[in-house]
This record gives C-alpha cells, structure tokens and sequence, in this order.
C-alpha cells in the first residue's frame, strides 16, 4: 500500500434474497430484492446513487454471456457508471473493495454494490463450467473435477500438521447450526460430527456435508462518503481498511497448506485499518467457507490462529457465537448457501447487521466493534479481506 | 528498459522455441446446458399470453414507462411494479426491419427471413420477431402490424407461442 | 454447443515432445532459483524469460493425494479416481503438479490409505514409446516405489 487513502467510506444498508437451490426469478429480479432492500434500509432513492458494482462469478453459470451487462437493470445501473467486479469466488468481498476504491478516491459519495449468482440455471451440473480452469492441455486429459483441487488441498493441510477428520467436520456441524437462525438460509441442520462424517465420501477427506450447495441468490449494501453517511444514517459501519492479493496460478507450485494470498490481503486490510493485533482487535469474523476445512485454513492465513491450530481453536469453542471469536455467525456458506459472488457479499451483510446490533438471534455478544469478512477463489488464489468497523 | 536506438531490439531466446518443436492444438468444449427460467414477470407474460392472446405490460407512474416484456421493477427508479400489471393489445409498428439471408451456423438459408422490431402500441417496449405474408419490398417503417399466435391447443406459454406480425388489417 | 481449440503454447509444445520422448522437462529461473515443471516460457514472479530448460527424472514424491468417487456430473464411481500433487525429484519444493496415482489395490478408502502416504515416493508408470502421443496422459500414473525411503 503506498499511502492511505485519505476519504473514509461507510456501510450505510445491506439487503439480501432467499438463498435457495432453485429460484424461478431470474437473476435480474433476484438482484433488484436484494439491491432495493439495501437501498430502503439505507434510505437512499436509486436516483441518488451516483454508480454501480455488480460482483457475479463465470458467465457459465447463469449461461448468459457477458452477464454483467445481462444484470444491469437489476442492480440498478441503467444510465450510471456501472462496474463489474470478479475474481470468482473471490468477487463478493472484492466487490465492496470495488465500490470503497470509487467512493474513497473521491469520484462518487453513494455507491450501489450488489452480487448475484444463479448456479441452478447450469446442467447437469455447474462443475461443467468449472471443468475449464483447469489447464486444457495438462490437467483436463486427466479427467479431473473440482473437488479434486479442495480434497488435495485438504488432505495436504491434514497432513501437515496432523488434523483428524472430526476436527473439520466440526465447521459444518456450527456452522450448519448456525443457520438455523438466518431467515434466508437454504442448508441449516442441526448436525453432529458423526452425521457429517456418516455422509458419502465425495473425494476423501472431503464428505457431501463438507461441501457448500449449489445456490440461486443476491446481496447489496450501499456505500456512502463521509459526510453523506453521517446525513444519512444514525450507525453508519465504515469500512476500515481492504485487502486482496493473488497467488500464482500454478497450483500445484503453491504451498497448499497454508493460504499465503490470504495473509498478503489480510496484512493489507490490517495496515490499512490501524489493527496490530487482530486477535484483540477483531470481534467477529465471516472467513470464506465454501468448504468446511477453507475456514480453518483462512483462519490461519488471516492470523487469527496459528498455524495448523485453527482445529484446536474450532474444538475448545473459540468461533462459537458466544465464544472469543465468533466465526461465521451467519452460518456462513455452508449453511446459508453459497450463490458465489452473492455468498460473499452476504459476509459483509451479516457484518453489518452484527456491528449495529441487529442481527437478531444471530446476534454475537458483547457489542462487536469491529469485523472481517473474507473470500477467496479465483483458482484458489485470491485472497480478498474487508474489516469494517463501528468508528 | 528500452534497447539503444541503433540497436535491434533482442528476441529473448524462449520465443524463438517454437523453432524447435510441433505447437500443438487441444480440442475440447465447456460441457454444459441451461435450464432458464423467465423469472415473476416473464412467466405471467407467456401465461397470459398463451390463455388470453394478449400482452401484459406494467407500468411506472412516476417515470412515465410502460414495460414490454413486462418487469417486477422499474429499471429507472426501482419503483415495485409487481401489482401495476394491465392487458394490451398484440398490436404495433414496425420500428425497424431486415432481411437475414444466413442461418445461425453462417450458411446461406435456402431462403430469406424478414425480421423486424416491432413497437408495441401504448408501451414503451416491443419485440424482436417475424415478418408474416408480405413481401420484403412492400415493408415500411412504423407499418402497422399485428400478432400471429399459435393455436390456442399448441400453445407452450414460451417465445414460440409467437408466430410473427402481419400487416394489420 | 461451443468447442474450443486451445494452443498447447511454446514451453508446453516443448514439455509434450519431451513426454513423447519418455522425458519430463523442467526449466530453471536463474534469478529466484526455481526449477519448475510443467515447463513455462517466463518466470512469473521475475517475470523474465526462463533460463534453462533441464531433463528432470521421472520420479518424485506425493505432495497430497486424494481418493475421488465421484465424476464432474456426479455420477458415481465404483473405481475411485485418486489425482495427487507430485513433486518431481530434482524440481524446487512445493512445486508439484496434478497428475494421478496407479498401482493401488483396492477401492475403500482405508485399504486406498494403507498404502499410500504425503512423502512416498512414487515413479512414472509410461505408456508405451509407440503408443505416446505427446500429451499429459503419456504418463498413465505414478506408482509407489517399494523398498525406498526418503
């Protein structure tokens, strides 16, 4: 980071769809629920926003090509500036990034940023689309799917630092369970560790319920400058510092035990933000969890455990809603669903709503003053961090 | 760094590599199919459409807009229009016209199609569709035109229920 | 539905002669010390030309493996597929590559377990010269090797 940007940037609303397998909306609509919930939350008419951020994952998905502009009118960008930002999974959380760079540097005082996926369009299954990140000419003659590249790099973080099975189901069992309080959540369960371990085997170590679903859904927030945050809202969240950084796309040359991209964003986001100790100074995290050994793993990367202790943490009760540091409150992917870009996005709602108080019976004790939300993908490279923050 | 201007600027040995051996080509294809849905508005539309022959539309007061294909939203204003739905008439102009005389694959078509965009009356919307029973020389702009619909018994409530447009009568 | 005809590209055309020939080529950055395979026409975190290209053996160790049940569409698989990272002998560490694991026993995951490990060594099981064609799938699998410690 050469200088620190100089113009504060506020959450100011955040609106979100049912999260669901399959939405007969189109994706247009289900954009324009989430996107106009945010903006009455905020108090902010669409005429009023000056520009737009539209986060959505591969074309291939939705099977509209260029769906970005495919979205438009949906997110509320006819006849404004209009930004599509995408880092695959990564693109929910670099969307606020996206809309915090235009907002920040002065260009724009209102920002509209919404994030919508519809995987359900994609047949028979969107690992069809996926199919083609892997090199064409040295991995797909392979015949291999996506899960292989999660399960490897799962089994190697096991096997670096000696973690049992049991020790990551437990990410789906809360996460799962922490759902259940989320009014737009498709995949909450109240779980144990034997049932996540009982379910089929996909591509060992990683068992069906380790896995988030295929998901329809959006998310939006509005992002205000300073001074017409404070016109606007009573408990503006601001957003305290963002990071992201991308690791090499040669895979297999990666360390895939430990997500360094992840540090790289999160060192940036913590500079950024002033923070020196995140294990203090963070008071509730959503780390990217799409599939149950990711949060751990992230966990690490973001340093809010040691290496290879993450498991040990999860165990001792640390990232229970009432524990020292609530994880994934909302029930994270794997219980709300996981609509790519929205997934993320939906991160940075439950933030916002935590930070205000108002996330209900989600809600984590003890007044957070300051959260993180994480995403991660790309081919699992990108790191994207967003700390935001009630001053 | 730029090269010193009386010098050629040198080739980094790695491009020259394919001297050395046979580039090759992978063929391959994203396996994938869609299942799309016409979403709230989209679904009343050919529903209505594929009962009652007629178009439904929905309409925001405030920025004057009349939608055709019908949405839940007004794209201006975000105004909820999901309860301003009304009926019009499958009538219209012709907005624009031309004759397409290669197929999707980029063949010749054994023979020409008119397609035009037709305006729908009192909307501000309208449809990409055929020209029906009239020759490609006697067509004009903002010619009035109406819809040719499938037999109510064959219809599906999807964009094929739409035959085409013909010279209003 | 859409096909595509993807160029192999100058350092992967070279990597695929090499593999008809029942050789795997590295190549080596002289500035951040890497030897890497597959092979790669610039350094991507010096970003210059590669430096050398170099005969690597056809063994390595398992990275991490996985042991796969089900295909991209999920269908079953009674035979599971088990892709793994190996790391070619003599390339930097933790610069390995997707490749599979042959020469196992068994389907379940257990008795799949028992015999392979992170950091056995494996070897390249090749098609024969007549039948390679000059792709991935020249090398049909890496198989344990017995009897040798690292």
């Amino acid at each position: 980071m050469k200088r620190k940007p100089q113009r504060r940037v506020a959450v100011i609303g955040a609106g979100m769809s049912l999260f669901m397998r399959r939405a007969l909306e189109t994706g247009k609509e289900l954009s324009y629920y989430a996107a106009s919930q945010a903006l009455e939350t905020a108090g902010v008419r669409l005429k009023e926003i000056q520009a737009v951020v539209m986060a959505t994952a591969p074309d291939a998905f939705d099977g509209v090509h260029m769906k970005g502009e495919w979205l438009l009118d949906g997110a509320g960008g006819v006849r404004k500036p209009y930004l599509r930002a995408y880092v695959g999974g990564g693109s929910g959380v670099f969307s606020i990034i996206s809309g915090w760079t235009l907002v920040a540097s002065g260009l724009f005082d209102l920002v509209l940023v919404v994030a919508e996926e519809k995987m359900s369009s994609c047949q028979p299954h969107p690992q069809g689309a996926f199919l083609t990140i892997f090199d064409h000419t040295i991995e797909r003659p392979l015949g291999p799917n996506l899960l292989w590249i999660f399960s490897l790099e799962q089994h190697r973080y096991m096997a670096t630092y000696g973690i049992r099975n049991e020790d990551i189901a437990l990410v789906s069992v809360k996460n799962k369970r922490n759902a259940l309080d989320h009014p737009v959540a498709q995949v909450a369960a109240s779980l144990t560790v034997k049932d996540v371990l009982a379910s089929e085997v996909v591509a060992w170590p990683v068992h069906r319920l380790m896995v988030s679903p295929i998901s329809d859904g959006a998310a939006a927030i509005v992002l205000a400058s300073e001074d017409v945050a404070r016109r606007l809202s009573d408990k503006p969240i601001w957003v305290q510092g963002v990071g992201w950084s991308l690791d090499t796309s040669y895979w297999g040359n990666r360390d895939l035990a430990y997500p360094r991209y992840v540090e790289r964003a999160a060192r940036m986001a913590y500079e950024m933000a002033g923070i020196s100790e995140p294990r203090r100074q963070i008071h509730v995290a959503e780390p990217y969890d799409p599939f149950a050994y990711k949060e751990l793993h992230h966990l690490e990367g973001l340093q809010l455990s040691d290496k290879g202790k993450a498991p040990e943490d999860l165990a001792r009760g640390r990232f229970e809603r009432t524990g020292e540091l609530p994880t994934c409150p909302s029930g994270g992917l794997m219980g709300v669903g996981n609509p790519i870009a929205a997934a993320g996005l939906m991160k940075l709602c439950e933030l916002f709503w935590q930070l205000r108080g108002e996330a209900g019976a989600r809600q984590v004790p003890g007044n957070p003053e300051r959260g993180l939300a994480q995403a991660w993908g790309d081919l699992m490279q990108v790191g994207t961090v967003a700390i935001l923050g009630v001053n | 760094m730029r090269p010193a201007s009386d010098q050629a600027p040198t080739v980094p040995t790695v491009l020259s590599a394919l001297d050395q051996v046979e580039p090759r080509v992978w063929k391959g294809a994203m396996p994938v199919q869609f299942l799309y849905t016409a979403g709230a508005a989209g679904e009343r539309f050919f529903q209505t459409l594929k009962r009652k022959g007629v178009f439904v539309v929905t309409r925001c007061e405030e920025c004057r807009l009349t939608y055709l294909p019908p949405r839940i939203y007004c794209e201006r204003c975000f105004a909820d229009l999901s309860e301003t739905w009304r009926e019009v008439a499958p009538v219209g102009k012709v907005h624009t016209h031309t004759l397409v005389h290669v197929d999707r694959q980029g063949r010749n078509a054994a023979s020409p199609t008119l397609v035009a965009f037709v305006r729908i009356d009192g909307t501000d919307g309208g449809l990409v569709t055929r020209l029906l029973e009239i020759a490609p020389a006697d067509v004009r702009i903002d010619m009035p035109v109406e819809l040719v619909l499938a037999p109510k018994r064959r219809r599906r409530g999807t964009l094929d229920d739409i035959i085409g447009f013909r010279n209003r009568r | 539905m859409l096909e595509y005809g993807w160029d192999a590209g100058v350092a992967i055309s070279r990597f695929l002669d090499g593999l008809k020939a029942g050789k795997i080529l590295g190549v080596r950055c002289n500035v951040c010390g890497r030897t890497v395979t597959p092979p790669r026409a610039f350094c991507e975190l010096d970003f210059k030309p590669i430096d050398a290209w170099v005969e690597l053996p056809d063994t390595g160790t398992i990275n991490t493996y996985s042991i796969c049940y089900i295909t991209w569409d999920m269908k079953p698989l009674r035979k599971p597929q088990i892709p793994a990272v190996i790391e070619i002998d003599g390339t930097t560490p933790r610069a390995g590559f997707l490749h599979l694991i042959g020469g196992v026993k068994g389907s379940s995951v257990e008795s799949i377990r028992k015999q392979l490990r992170v950091g056995m060594p494996v070897r390249a099981v090749w098609r024969k010269p007549d039948q390679r064609e000059g792709a991935i799938t020249d090398i049909l699998h890496f198989e344990p090797v017995r009897g040798r410690r690292r």
